[in-house]
């Protein structure tokens, strides 16, 4: 083309008017989009029978179940220490179990250390794993195994060799080349050479991650009782059943303060590590 | 004299050595601590790999014939998951711009944005269904709503973040033609977010997918009410199935995921 194209669409005409460029250029897309989202709101919200009418329904329900929420009750304290007591228990042991079982799952995931059947093995479990939310891992052990904090440190245990397996092993996969090969030159072998080589480089963020995993471990160990597997969550989840909302905004209470404890606590504890 | 012939090299300081123990055995007294103080009937453990067999005997092979009856709740999950991010980013857009210091109005409002963002975040979509069904009764509107109220905190964060990173320069050309504030807000604010505002929507839909795969536990609607009442008739085969679907749509929803927010942001 001789002429090039004008910068700025008009600048040629007389009068030229500056428009806001739109996110999506072509308009016919723009639009295209636009009335897609819109004809998709108007198909889903009748599907799950989404309407103002019912809405407005849930309102007088929503002030009669603030009216029963307030104040908290705190008057079975017993109750729900046990239960967080059990639910810090189950995060505290499950990250220290999971935490050993990810190393090996980490480098048997690390396509650059790894034989590769073991690679596929090790990422297969991961990404199973980690697809799964944790409360559908926790009702199959509850039903394999029954009921109780066994269930829940199965689950958190599972959960966290995928995360921290997936997080450690993309950790190895980065690591420096250079130490592994000045290792293998001294004649080590496979095992030295990672005791050596490998490890020391991974260290640092391998224990950022176990604090970041026994957050997230603290955080489910509240949620995965409402399916039986241990923890508050079970008297959580009875609470509601018996229509006592004051205890369960208690437990909820106590459930918030500990995530934000917990939150706060890991990112100092990472701040300073890594 | 020489009181020290030949010093050996430490990794450590003596402090440092200390230290570490010193951490190393809170730690294992915490392990040892939950580990003794958990209800748990240990030689259990002996019985898992039985169990585990057994369970998967039963599962196998999955009773493909029940694909059908799953199809639909399938959908309605990612109806669900879809409708409760589009809720979830109608009500974080004001919340994020009132939890970003730059753009909030004043302090109260600040701290309010901030209050919103964290008690919506530390309730799992579980415990916000729980609520909703209450609100709503069972069905899946509570579960759009409990999407929503639970992705509502991580949207409007990410969001305030993106707002509390732009590039101040930006703003001040705008002032300087003597736009008021929400000009100012549309015409140099909003076209510096909008690729992070469409990032963190696909990136939180990714998620509600999974999510939304599990509030029907608690009657908030979704494949979660199939798979509960699979386990509660013993179908284990059925149960395969499920989760084979689930396993497929969140895999896919991420692979969607990862693809749009590498090309668009």
């Amino acid at each position: 083309m001789s002429t090039p194209a004008p910068s700025v669409p008009g600048a040629g005409s007389p009068r030229h008017v500056w428009r806001r460029p739109q996110f999506v250029d072509n308009p016919w897309l723009r639009w295209g989009i636009l009335l897609g989202l819109a004809a998709y709101l108007v198909y889903a919200s009748t599907a799950v029978d989404m309407n103002l009418q019912r809405m407005l329904r849930g309102l007088p329900r929503a002030r009669e179940f603030l009216a029963l929420m307030f104040p908290p009750d705190f008057g079975r304290w017993e109750l729900l220490s046990s239960g967080v007591l059990e639910s810090l228990q189950m995060a505290v042991f499950s990250t220290a179990v999971g935490s050993l079982l990810s190393i090996p799952v980490a480098i048997g995931a690390a396509s650059n250390v790894a034989p590769r059947p073991f690679y596929v093995l090790c990422r297969g479990w991961i990404s199973i794993s980690r697809t799964f939310p944790e409360v559908i891992i926790a009702i199959f052990f509850v039903k394999a195994f029954g009921f109780g904090p066994f269930a829940g440190v199965l689950t958190l245990t599972v959960a966290t060799t995928g995360f921290l397996g997936k997080m450690l092993a993309e950790d190895i996969e980065d690591i420096d080349r250079g130490q592994v090969e000045a290792i293998e030159a001294t004649g080590a072998g496979w095992g030295k050479t990672l005791l050596y080589g490998v490890f020391p480089q991974v260290m640092p963020r391998l224990v950022g991650l176990v604090v970041y995993q026994l957050d997230i471990n603290l955080r489910e160990s509240t949620i995965i009782g409402i399916v039986g597997a241990g923890g508050i969550g079970g008297a959580l989840f009875n609470s509601f059943l018996r229509y006592e909302y004051d205890f369960s905004l208690a437990i909820l209470l106590v459930i918030i303060g500990l995530v934000l404890v917990a939150e706060w606590a890991s990112g100092e504890i990472r701040s300073r590590v890594t | 004299m020489n009181a020290a012939p030949h010093r050996e090299w430490h990794r450590h300081t003596p402090r440092q050595s200390l230290l570490r123990f010193a951490m190393n055995l809170a730690i294992a007294m915490a392990v040892v601590w939950a580990a003794t103080g958990l209800d748990i009937y240990w030689p259990f453990l002996l019985d898992a790999p039985p169990t585990v067999v057994d369970l998967a005997a039963r599962m196998l092979p999955p009773d493909w014939a029940f694909f059908d009856n799953i199809v639909d709740p399938m959908i309605e999950t990612i109806n669900i998951a879809t409708l409760g991010t589009l809720l979830a980013l109608f009500l974080a857009c004001p919340v994020a711009v009132i939890a970003a210091r730059n753009t909030t109005p004043n302090v109260v409002t600040f701290w309010l944005g901030r209050l919103i963002v964290v008690s919506s975040r530390s309730v799992n979509e579980l415990v916000w269904g729980l609520i909703m069904v209450v609100f709503f009764g069972p069905g899946a509107l509570a579960g759009v709503a409990a999407i929503a109220l639970r992705s509502v905190g991580f949207t409007a964060k990410l969001l305030a973040e993106a707002i509390e990173e732009i590039d101040r320069g930006q703003v001040e050309a705008i002032e300087a033609t003597g736009a008021n504030r929400p000009l100012v807000f549309f015409y140099a604010i909003v076209p510096q977010i909008m690729p992070a505002f469409w990032g963190v929507t696909v990136f939180r839909w990714d998620i509600n997918i999974r999510q939304s795969s599990v509030i029907g536990l608690v009657g908030a609607g979704g494949i979660g009410l199939v798979l509960n009442s699979a386990m509660n008739m013993f179908r284990w085969d059925q149960v395969t199935v499920i989760l084979i679907a689930v396993f497929a749509v969140v895999l896919v929803s991420e692979a969607v995921s990862a693809t749009l927010r590498a090309r668009y942001t």
